[in-house]
């Protein structure tokens, strides 16, 4: 009875706070208010008994939207996203779409045949879930790995204004020309 | 490990509270002894107290403009991270809780306290809270990758993210003394996630208090109060994690526990008299090219020891 009121309030919680992304009208609210949805949403993890990946997407997911309420309001094209502001254009057109793909995808919840639950619960969810990622899906972990650290190279690659040509001179032997000095001496 | 019902969780703010007064009244009487004011040692000790009574009763400031449901739950936030993270503090054998993924827990609850500054500085519309915000947001992985890896470094070492399985682990020998680089970094990355001693940029004196500038009355008492169980929380899990829980001899589990928290939270009120505020820059380097190398080679020792 009690799981099933909580399944509901962050079922709910969680929808409402992703429908305020929509209508609230500064970017940092904004982020605020999918962040707390996601948070809903790791309720929800959590009650299904899944206590890592639970906590860890309420870790992830608070680093993430910091990192995207600086970069958000950096690059809103009103001024630093401060004036009242909207998230999309074509407000009747954006709204149906929305609002039409949320009732599609929550009826096919309904409609879908749910397969029944299979053997017994693993007493230590983490472990089997390490063992799964760390076995049988460990390929995937490693692709995946490789792929995102390539992406954080290349993004820094492409962000830097300065290389080291530019910092040590044509034959790389001069003392470095930094604007802000590091903390450790290069 | 035994796991607390409901009133542990109602104990457990009274006496981190009451710890980070007693804290806070033996830094007042320093401070009066560094000074060489010709004050008593009673009247110092009483300071705290004194702030207190005037926070509570002094008006709560409102600027133009403000964000005030950001600005108030940011504010919140600070004390509320603080003590969700205290909730897998274990005093002696006994813990409010002790979920599986204990370690986890607590940094994703430290992690809160990002989120939490960063809002109380953009709540106010004001730019010395706003840069104060963003100081913190902007260092926030150089803190949080070296504190990451020193605390897998110690659930490595016990191979459980339990925090009693990890104090279990250490009845042979101390993770500090075979992981110290781990405890080192925890100590530096800790004081820093509480935006404590040489990290204070975010509420630095050179931006009038930073994100607390706008800040009076109740909602002042409310994020201070939450900066000072942040640190008491860190160096209380510094002790589960590197220093071995309540073992110790003579005395009982729980008051070594005490004893021992009492120890890390001298050493980190020390170093904040000890060392001037940090110039972020200069951070973001070491803890990159510096801390973060240490702790991955830390935590790749541990891993070859516990696989040896």
């Amino acid at each position: 009875m009690l799981t099933a009121v909580l399944f509901w309030l962050f079922g709910v919680s969680a929808v409402v706070f992703g429908f305020l992304v929509f209508r609230l009208d500064s970017m940092a609210r904004v982020t605020f208010a999918l962040l707390a949805s996601f948070v809903f949403v790791a309720c929800e993890v959590l009650l299904l008994g899944l206590s890592y990946l639970g906590v860890v997407i309420v870790l992830m997911m608070v680093m993430e939207m910091v990192i995207m309420a600086v970069f958000m309001i950096m690059y809103m094209m009103n001024p630093a996203g401060l004036m009242p502001m909207a998230m999309y254009h074509n407000k009747p057109g954006a709204m149906s779409v929305s609002l039409g793909t949320f009732a599609v995808l929550a009826t096919g919840t309904f409609l879908v045949d749910w397969p029944e639950s299979r053997g017994s619960r693993p007493s230590d969810t983490t472990k089997s879930l390490g063992e799964s990622l760390m076995g049988p899906q460990m390929l995937t972990m490693m692709v995946l790995g490789l792929v995102l650290f390539a992406t954080i190279v290349a993004t820094v690659v492409l962000a830097t204004n300065r290389g080291r040509y530019d910092r040590f001179g044509d034959d790389l032997r001069a003392r470095p020309d930094d604007p802000v000095p590091g903390g450790v001496r290069r | 490990m035994t796991e607390g019902t409901g009133w542990a969780v109602l104990v457990l703010p009274l006496a981190l509270t009451a710890f980070a007064l007693l804290a806070l009244a033996a830094d007042a009487v320093v401070e009066v002894r560094v000074a060489h004011a010709r004050r008593s040692v009673a009247a110092a000790a009483a300071d705290p107290w004194r702030e207190v009574a005037r926070l509570l009763v002094g008006q709560r400031r409102t600027t133009v403009a403000a964000d005030g449901v950001l600005w108030r739950s940011g504010v919140v936030t600070v004390p509320l991270a603080a003590l969700l993270a205290a909730l897998v503090l274990p005093l002696g054998g006994f813990a409010a809780a002790d979920p599986g993924v204990g370690i986890v827990w607590f940094n994703a609850m430290e992690i809160l306290g990002w989120a939490a500054l960063w809002t109380a500085g953009w709540g106010p519309n004001s730019p010395l809270s706003l840069i104060g915000g963003y100081r913190f947001v902007a260092q926030g992985m150089c803190y949080e990758l070296p504190h990451m890896f020193a605390l897998i470094t110690a659930a490595t070492g016990a191979g459980t993210l339990r925090v009693g399985g990890i104090v279990d682990a250490q009845a042979e020998l101390w993770f500090v003394v075979w992981m110290p680089v781990g405890f080192v970094v925890y100590l530096i990355s800790a004081a820093a996630m509480a935006f404590w001693g040489p990290f204070d940029a975010p509420l630095g004196r050179d931006l009038s208090g930073g994100v607390v500038a706008e800040l009076s009355g109740v909602d002042r008492l409310v994020l201070l109060t939450g900066r000072w169980l942040l640190v008491v929380v860190a160096a209380g899990m510094a002790v589960p994690l590197f220093l071995g829980g309540g073992r110790g001899p003579l005395l009982p589990a729980w008051l070594w526990t005490l004893v021992k928290t009492a120890l890390v939270l001298t050493f980190l009120l020390w170093s904040r008299r000890r060392f001037p505020t940090v110039r972020m820059e200069r951070f973001t380097e070491v803890s990159w090219l510096v801390l973060l190398p240490l702790t991955i080679l830390q935590a790749l020792i541990v891993a070859l020891v516990v696989l040896v």
